[in-house]
């Protein structure tokens, strides 16, 4: 039990970062944001303390934390259209620095909520591809659809957020 | 083109915000929360976890809490709001009115024998060291109860005020000196004159006449008896000898 709690602990640092920013791409805002990854991680040391030594060793965790929490969004916004641009979205972050100063904290946050905009299989899909950089293969098993399937969602959705048939939400 | 895919590269950027790494570690247990709560013995900091309550001090600060628990607990601790229902379970835990469920890991099993006999100890009564000694089968252990009660790292709610020293004297108190143990017990309704008068005079246990049994002069069983039907006792030889057994509620002497 105790190597697990630091099998984990480990793994929160670690990941902490990419999942709080997957939530945040794939929500749109950063309230939820935190919540999905918060889940995210609640739900994997649930896991953990299930599996045996080895299958805890041999884990691809970045695969498996993605595959966790796009499972999370889907299971909170089954239904919900997820919400439009937010005025004066999110709540201030103590971490402004240098590296995300106000200004383009708002853009990104702006940006976030048009990604949240695109249908569900389009936007995990960009999301996964060119926010989280996955690879086809970690796509496929994170979003358990085939790889020629996640390709041309992938493809799809970058149309979309180019403004190509923007609007489009035939799904 | 291009800046959509710029855009969409920074938003992997994105760091998670401050202090998101340990409110992860609260909620799945591996960190302990704390908040501070108003109390009747005024500002008090307490933490807990999954398995209850796992340290509490009137810590002049919070970075002062902080400090002491990560020293003596060796947990890591998150500042959290509380869950709402909480200070009301903490005003009832001192009240008496409930008990709650602490974490005593990390403590020697002796620590926790002694802290665990000291939680029966009912509010408005008081216990010699010399009676957790026995009751959790080390009589001669006296001085390691007053060890393990000192380090006490939940005091008023594990009532380790309530253990003082057999020739009436407060004793020493964690929890802010002996004045502040004094002061917990009279709210906790102790007649702390008569005890200390008791004690001088080397009383350690009142009998009842009509019943022919003795106990701590504390005990509940005390509470209705008119004065002029007690008998007092140096120890329990004399206690025995008069033909009084011992109190089966308070447990002076083994019965």
């Amino acid at each position: 039990m105790e190597g697990t709690d630091r099998v984990f602990e480990r793994l929160v640092r670690d990941h902490q970062d990419r999942i709080y920013a997957l939530g945040f791409a794939l929500t749109g805002n950063r309230h939820d944001a935190e919540d999905v990854a918060q889940d995210t991680f609640v739900r994997a040391y649930r896991a953990l303390a299930t599996y045996p030594p080895e299958r805890i060793r041999d884990l691809k965790q970045r695969a498996w934390l993605h595959r966790i929490a796009v499972n999370v969004v889907r299971n909170r916004v089954r239904g919900v259209r997820p919400r439009l641009v937010e005025l004066n979205g999110s709540e201030p972050d103590p971490r402004t620095g240098p590296e995300e100063d106000v200004l383009r904290k708002a853009e990104m946050d702006e940006f976030a909520a048009r990604v949240a905009c695109l249908p569900a299989r389009y936007r995990e899909a960009v999301v996964l591809r060119h926010v989280q950089e996955l690879s086809y293969a970690e796509m496929a098993d994170a979003l358990g659809q085939p790889v020629g399937t996640v390709k041309s969602n992938v493809h799809r959705g970058l149309q979309m957020l180019r403004g190509e048939n923007h609007g489009d939400r035939d799904d | 083109m291009a800046t959509v895919m710029i855009d969409l590269q920074r938003l992997g950027d994105v760091k998670a915000p401050a202090g998101f790494a340990d409110r992860v570690l609260a909620q799945v247990g591996m960190a302990d929360s704390y908040a501070k709560f108003e109390t009747v013995l005024g500002p008090v900091y307490v933490a807990w976890n999954r398995l209850g309550v796992s340290a509490a001090m009137r810590s002049k600060s919070a970075a002062e809490f902080e400090e002491w628990f990560r020293k003596d607990i060796g947990r890591q601790l998150v500042r959290v709001e509380p869950p709402h229902d909480l200070a009301a379970k903490i005003e009832d835990q001192l009240e008496g009115k409930r008990r709650m469920r602490f974490d005593l890991r990390g403590l020697t099993p002796f620590s926790q024998a002694v802290l665990r006999k000291t939680l029966e100890i009912p509010r408005g009564q008081v216990r010699p060291y010399g009676w957790i000694a026995r009751e959790i089968g080390h009589p001669a252990a006296v001085r390691a109860v007053g060890t393990a009660l000192a380090n006490n790292p939940i005091p008023y709610f594990i009532p380790c005020h309530r253990v003082i020293r057999t020739d009436g004297i407060i004793g020493n108190y964690g929890g802010g000196g002996p004045e502040a143990k004094a002061k917990i017990l009279t709210l906790e309704g102790v007649e702390l004159k008569r005890l200390q008068e008791l004690a001088r005079s080397g009383m350690r246990y009142e009998g009842v006449r009509s019943t022919k049994i003795f106990c701590f002069p504390t005990c509940y069983h005390g509470r209705r008896v008119k004065q002029g039907n007690f008998v007092f006792f140096h120890d329990e030889t004399e206690a025995r000898a008069a033909g009084y057994r011992p109190c089966k509620d308070c447990r002076p002497a083994v019965a």
